[in-house]
């Protein structure tokens, strides 16, 4: 990690400050960004893609993930990919919440069909 | 007999880490879970739902801008309080701890003025799936803020006398909550656009 010299740690620091700015910048395109009213998709890919360089930038910089000890990145991985199974899981609900949505829809819109 | 606990300072050499590191950073690897399941369940509610509310539209975008600022602003005096600690400057990393900790009361009054206007319109979790979504995740946000204040008010305070008997270990208690801290902010960076701003 990091070295232990005067001189290193007043470079970190500056480099701390830098990565300050870029994320005080980043918030103010993300809150920028969000009055425009992009359409679905198009407004949360590019939120949680100014989000995702934040993050990049406090793990990598604050924690400083881009220069740790291989057992920290292997604790990560696993993290990480069960963090993507939990992401994944509400896709695989995704025919049967669909279905229940459509049955939803018709309940509302022909309540005297079904009896409801 | 007292029986001394090893590598509490110098690194593990088959790990390559201090033990309070490699536990805050497993802490961290359980942490990132509980917030992944909540993000998980937002996902699967909101693709779910017949409709769903743009968070703009029913929060304070204002105030949780705000408080991103007051946030960010905390890990960046905390890894400055670090950096103070190791180039030997006590009351500067000191200065910089106290600053944190100041940070994480305005984020939690700004938090608690956001909350205060929503109950104040009858606005609670009860009402629908969003704001019980909302007040979840937000509110356990907010309860790992308060952890890591109370933690910092013991660095700064009693915790401070380790300084003169065993520098390198107080140091290490620093870096150690500043991950924590900063996975705290990381949460929040993800927090704030998908429930304030989509």
């Amino acid at each position: 990690m990091s070295g232990n010299s005067p001189e290193q740690i007043r470079h970190e620091t500056r480099i701390y400050l830098t990565v300050f700015a870029a994320l005080a910048a980043l918030t103010v395109v993300t809150v920028a960004v969000s009055y425009l009213h992009l359409s679905g998709w198009r407004a949360i890919a590019l939120a949680l893609f100014i989000a995702g360089i934040k993050g990049f930038l406090v793990a990598g910089y604050f924690m400083h993930l881009l220069s740790e000890k291989k057992l920290v990145y292997a604790i990560l991985a696993v993290a990480t990919a069960f963090f993507l199974l939990l992401i994944w899981i509400p896709y695989t609900e995704k025919d049967s919440q669909d279905a229940a949505r459509a049955a939803a829809i018709a309940g509302e819109t022909a309540p005297a069909e079904n009896g409801h | 007999m007292e029986m001394e606990i090893p590598y509490t300072v110098e690194e593990r050499p088959d790990t390559g880490l201090y033990n309070g590191k490699l536990g805050i950073w497993l802490f961290l690897a359980s942490e990132f879970m509980l917030f992944g399941a909540l993000f998980s369940a937002l996902i699967m509610m909101r693709t779910g739902a017949i409709s769903w509310p743009h968070g703009y539209t029913l929060l304070n975008v204002p105030l949780a801008t705000l408080n991103t600022f007051v946030l960010i602003a905390s890990s960046v005096t905390v890894v400055l309080a670090w950096a103070n600690f190791r180039l030997g400057d006590f009351a500067k990393g000191r200065m910089y701890l106290i600053a944190t900790l100041a940070c994480g009361f305005g984020f939690m009054i700004i938090k608690a003025i956001e909350y205060g206007t929503k109950f104040s319109h009858h606005l609670y979790p009860a009402e629908n799936n969003f704001y019980a979504i909302y007040y979840t995740m937000t509110g356990l946000h907010g309860l790992h803020v308060v952890g890591g204040m109370i933690v910092f008010a013991y660095l700064i305070w009693p915790g401070a006398k380790l300084w003169s008997h065993d520098r390198q270990r107080y140091i290490n208690r620093v870096e150690t909550t500043g991950l924590y801290w900063h996975f705290v902010d990381l949460v929040w960076i993800f927090l704030f656009p998908t429930l304030y701003l989509l």
